[in-house]
């Protein structure tokens, strides 16, 4: 069975995920799209493992939900405590950490 | 006796440290000690006199300490009483006393006496350190501590811009001839590797020309610019500018010969070098010259003294220019020239005192009448200067005017029509000072000083008259002898007694033209304006601060000016420059941290893409 449309997929994936974290303003989306890229990345390393008949790609699809899970948890306390604050969840209005 | 050399200079180096440091509780006392100093000095002077004269030793010397010990580097400090430091001493602090009882009453109503003496003692001192140290290191020791005294002394009225401007410009003009002094020591050490008398003595031997050339123009300088000699001469008329009896001490009758004393003790670096010994003959002439006729246009008292001073200087150079024929004649015309310029220099002081220390001749004139007593001292000192037969000075300067025309005939003239014009203007001095009729301000009131200023006035005048006995049967020739060698006589064109008549005339001609010229008529309060060129440049001292200003001191400003310039824009420029590059810099990248989290990712993923197609560009190369 080729591979190959899987990693198209996850590259697909990917890009979405990508273009969703430059243009789009919401924090809780941003952030749904950073998880769609970890993800994307989570099936390339699947896909490749297996390719190569092992489970290094697995394992390491494995830590990556981990930090996902993680990530969400610390990321949208964030979000929540910004929101709380300015009454709006965009991520161009929480400029102020800059030169 | 061995501890009686050191204390020849301890005494007034002491006494300089309670005047200057006891503050005003020294007051009251202080010109007494700073006084008693001085004689005490003089007394053990005499001391060490008779006993070298006693004795067969050549020289009285005493090992003090070791001064430097770096490696193979040392310097002893030890005092050496030999016949020509034995004269200086005594001279020295001799006319020091005399001058100090003299400054007693001369410095009467100055509220800083007591410093005046604290100055006047640290310059024995100094100069005791200059004429008795066995080693050019040491000497230098005494020659920069004059310098120091000198200065102070100059400058001792600061609150007078003129005053304090004096002492700059003897300060600077002394400094470049230490230069030459300092490189001549170095150049011993790394010839010789001592500076020892003995040692530079007997390393002279077998040192090349050029060496020995080199030593004797590099010491020439630093006599120079001690004595005031040309090039280095303009000092000495500003410096007049101190109080009188430093005028008579530093600047006429000791200090300014220490240049004399450098080339007599430099003996044997002079007989191995023909070209310095010309040199130095030749700054004399030029010096004894160029001093003569700015004594003759200057209306100053003071002023004209100290030309005459520069010139007398300049015969001594000249005397110890020729060498063995001339040494012991420029150490006794030294000693003459210390008695009568030091009592001129103070009868002069003494018509100022009485004058409301008015300077400018032209307001003097009939004084002999109000001033009997220092008007017959002067005269005294006056004929001797001009060489009146029998007095100090006709001795001396005679003996020095033969030596030069044994040496040549072309300085022989020159040396002649020197005594020619030091009759002139000395008796134009005279006439205007003390004959003529009166030209006093009206505030004016002259009368005779105290006692206290006549006194020395006396000692001094008996000195100038009587001076020449020191030529009695040669004895300071025979004396002068273990340092400088044997008297040597060329052969002389004329007669010994025919150069003497012709001296005797040539003076007599200089003193009837200033006769005629100041005796019979008026002379003209303000100073006129429509005279020769000559009496202007002589009024100007012969352009000698216009030649220094615009070859020295105009190019000298400019390039100080051109180097700040280079610095602010060239140099400032460049570290500036680079701090506003890497500032401006990083002002404008600063701004890539603009706060939009989109904007650094966009960032990341533009870098993250480069990454990867540059090792996807690596890995299908």
């Amino acid at each position: 069975m080729s591979t190959e449309p899987f990693l198209v997929l996850s590259a697909m994936l990917f890009g979405i995920g990508a273009i969703g974290v430059l243009v789009r303003r919401n924090a809780i989306v941003v952030f749904m799209c950073v998880e769609l890229m970890l993800n994307a990345a989570n099936l390339a390393f699947v896909t490749f493992a297996r390719q190569h008949g092992n489970f290094d790609g697995q394992i390491a699809a494995f830590f990556v939900m981990v930090v996902a899970a993680a990530e969400v948890v610390v990321g949208l306390a964030i979000i929540m405590t910004i929101f709380r604050t300015r009454r709006s969840a965009s991520v161009d209005d929480a400029s102020l950490l800059k030169y | 006796m061995e501890s009686l050399l050191s204390l020849i200079v301890l005494v007034p180096a002491v006494s300089a440290a309670v005047l200057l440091l006891g503050g005003r509780l020294a007051d009251a006392w202080g010109h007494l000690l700073g006084t008693a100093a001085a004689v005490a000095s003089f007394v053990l002077g005499l001391v060490a006199f008779f006993e070298l004269s006693g004795s067969d030793d050549d020289a009285l010397t005493q090992q003090l300490f070791t001064w430097i010990e770096v490696g193979g580097f040392k310097v002893e400090f030890g005092l050496l009483f030999d016949p020509l430091s034995a004269l200086f001493v005594l001279l020295i602090t001799g006319v020091g006393s005399l001058i100090h009882v003299y400054s007693i009453g001369y410095m009467e109503h100055d509220d800083r006496r007591r410093r005046f003496f604290g100055y006047l003692n640290l310059f024995v001192a100094a100069m005791l350190t200059l004429v008795l140290s066995n080693d050019y290191l040491a000497l230098f020791l005494g020659w920069e501590g004059v310098g120091l005294a000198s200065y102070l002394l100059i400058g001792f009225w600061q609150h007078k811009t003129t005053a304090a401007v004096a002492a700059k410009k003897a300060f600077i003009a002394n400094r470049v001839g230490d230069l030459g002094m300092a490189l001549a020591i170095m150049l011993m050490f790394a010839s010789f590797g001592t500076s020892a008398f003995t040692g530079v003595a007997s390393g002279m031997e077998e040192v090349s020309t050029g060496t020995a050339t080199a030593l004797g123009l590099l010491l020439l300088l630093g006599a120079c610019g001690k004595s005031a000699q040309v090039p280095l001469q303009s000092w000495l008329i500003d410096a007049m500018e101190g109080p009188t009896p430093v005028s008579a001490l530093i600047h006429a009758a000791t200090m300014v010969t220490a240049g004399v004393y450098l080339v007599t003790r430099s003996s044997f670096v002079y007989e191995q070098t023909e070209a310095a010994q010309t040199a130095v003959v030749i700054v004399g002439l030029v010096t004894l010259l160029w001093g003569a006729v700015i004594g003759c246009a200057k209306d100053d008292i003071k002023k004209a003294l100290a030309g005459s001073t520069m010139s007398q200087i300049g015969y001594m150079m000249l005397a110890a220019g020729i060498g063995p024929a001339g040494y012991a004649f420029a150490i006794f015309h030294l000693l003459t020239h210390g008695f009568f310029k030091a009592n001129l220099f103070l009868g002069a002081g003494s018509v100022m005192h009485g004058m409301n220390d008015e300077v400018d001749m032209r307001r003097y004139g009939a004084l002999r009448t109000v001033m009997p007593v220092t008007f017959l001292t002067f005269a005294m000192g006056y004929l001797a200067i001009i060489g009146f037969p029998g007095f100090s000075g006709f001795w001396s300067k005679d003996k020095i005017i033969e030596a030069a025309f044994g040496e040549n005939i072309f300085i022989g003239i020159g040396a002649l029509l020197g005594a020619g014009i030091t009759a002139f203007y000395m008796t134009r001095l005279m006439l205007m000072t003390f004959v003529s009729e009166k030209r006093w301000a009206a505030t004016a009131h002259p009368h005779e000083s105290p006692q206290v200023m006549t006194v020395p006035l006396m000692v001094l005048a008996v000195l100038s008259v009587g001076g020449g006995v020191l030529l009695l049967n040669d004895w300071i020739v025979h004396w002068l002898e273990p340092v400088v060698g044997p008297e040597e006589e060329h052969p002389l064109p004329l007669p010994a007694l025919a150069i003497t008549a012709i001296v005797f005339v040539v003076v007599v001609l200089g003193v009837a033209i200033a006769v005629k010229m100041y005796g019979r008529e008026t002379i003209a309060v303000i100073a006129p304006s429509r005279v020769s060129p000559l009496t202007k440049a002589a009024r100007a001292d012969l352009y000698g601060d216009a030649l220094n200003e615009s070859a020295l001191m105009r190019p000298g400003q400019y390039l100080t000016r051109s180097l700040v310039y280079a610095d602010n824009r060239g140099v400032d420029g460049a570290v500036n420059g680079v701090a506003a590059l890497v500032g401006g810099t990083s002002g404008r990248v600063r701004r890539w941290q603009n706060g939009f989290v989109r904007s650094y990712a966009l960032s990341m993923l533009g870098g993250s893409a480069i990454l990867v197609l540059t090792v996807l560009a690596v890995k299908l190369a």
